[in-house]
């Protein structure tokens, strides 16, 4: 199936990674939400860029997990959830970045 | 109405049908979306009638919920809305959702011809750089070239990266809080006049596949009142790959 007909929705976020995608090229940026030590399923967490400004949002899947395709560069990661909400940023790079995503209640 | 190709199953809006952005609203071979009759056949069979008053919502901050709303109005839907925030407002309020399909009684639905002052092609599109306010609504990263899609996809792709010369940014996010729901009228109204848009010319909206475009054609159009706004659904991935036609990279609209 090609990029067109995947549409602009996240995909589901527990899901492998794709074969057809080179890791030497993807800046991947993944990680848990976790409020505690639970995992949190269901929160949006938003990828914003350097200035602040969104650049994607996906839904956690059962086990707390999303994932981005960014690029190079330091991005911040804002979750809302039901168990709260929670801000990381991350300098990232080519590859797999993983990120720890803690929210807790205001 | 929930629109989302997935997650209507694992819980929906107690009354609410489904509508599957790719399975219903797209035909399955060219590239393009439902014609009018297939529209009647998905409407009919779902249970809409044409006096009904149609409620849609979704997932990624409803912009596939907007793209049906245009599908909607498109072809002549009278009464139809958007639920402020879709379904993201809906569960961070904790409101209920069923997993039961809802079931409406089989209707004849009848649609008008598509309405074409809300809809660009590509060549509107070419005729409209330099002429009429083209209105950008990817990520500042995909204006600029740096991202070829939003970055919850891979990036590898057939298109160009870019954007439509003289095309202004502003990312369809500008237009929504980040619980979703959309920002009052008169931060809009300030968030487009400071971007540049030309009150006294006509606009056209795109962006990767002309859903995101679809949420900011809403807020022009619906929101503020704008006429003369459409919606370029072949947006970058169309655009994007056409032979001969002009690219501007970076941050700055470009020279038409």
């Amino acid at each position: 199936m090609s990029s067109d007909t995947l549409g602009c929705g996240a995909p589901e976020q527990s899901a492998p990674i794709p074969v057809t995608v080179d890791l030497g090229k993807e800046t991947v940026i993944t990680g848990v939400v976790r409020a505690g030590d639970e995992p949190v399923a269901g929160a949006y967490v938003r990828l914003l860029d350097a200035s602040g400004e969104f650049t994607a949002e996906v839904v956690t899947s059962p086990l707390g997990q999303f994932r981005f395709f960014a690029a190079p560069g330091t991005w911040t990661l804002r979750a809302l959830s039901r168990s709260g909400n929670g801000d990381a940023t991350v300098a990232a790079d080519r590859g797999i970045n993983e990120v720890l995503l803690p929210v807790a209640a205001a | 109405m929930d629109e989302d190709t997935s997650a209507y199953d694992t819980g929906h809006i107690p009354g609410a049908v489904k509508i599957d952005w790719k399975q219903d609203l797209q035909d399955p071979v060219r590239r393009d979306f439902v014609n009018k009759s297939q529209f009647e056949a998905l409407l009919s069979e779902r249970g809409i009638g044409n006096d009904d008053t149609v409620i849609l919502y979704g997932g990624n901050n409803n912009w596939f919920a907007a793209y049906a709303y245009w599908y909607f109005k498109l072809y002549g839907h009278g009464d139809v809305k958007l639920l402020d925030g879709g379904r993201k407002r809906w569960e961070l309020d904790n409101r209920p959702l069923v997993k039961d399909p809802a079931n409406r009684e089989r209707t004849s639905y009848s649609a008008q011809e598509q309405d074409r002052s809300i809809r660009a092609f590509r060549d509107d599109v070419l005729a409209a750089i330099g002429v009429q306010n083209l209105v950008d609504v990817r990520s500042p990263d995909e204006f600029a070239g740096r991202l070829l899609a939003p970055a919850h996809l891979p990036q590898e792709q057939a298109q160009r990266a870019g954007h439509i010369p003289t095309a202004i940014s502003v990312p369809w996010s500008k237009a929504a809080n980040e619980d979703g729901t959309f920002k009052s009228n008169d931060e809009l109204a300030s968030i487009y006049g400071a971007a540049g848009l030309d009150e006294s010319k006509d606009t056209i909206a795109y962006c990767r596949i002309g859903e995101r475009s679809s949420h900011t054609w809403f807020v022009l159009r619906e929101l503020l009142g704008k006429d003369n706004v459409k919606n370029y659904d072949g947006s970058w991935t169309e655009y994007g790959s056409l032979v001969g036609v002009p690219v501007a990279l970076g941050d700055e609209p470009g020279q038409a």
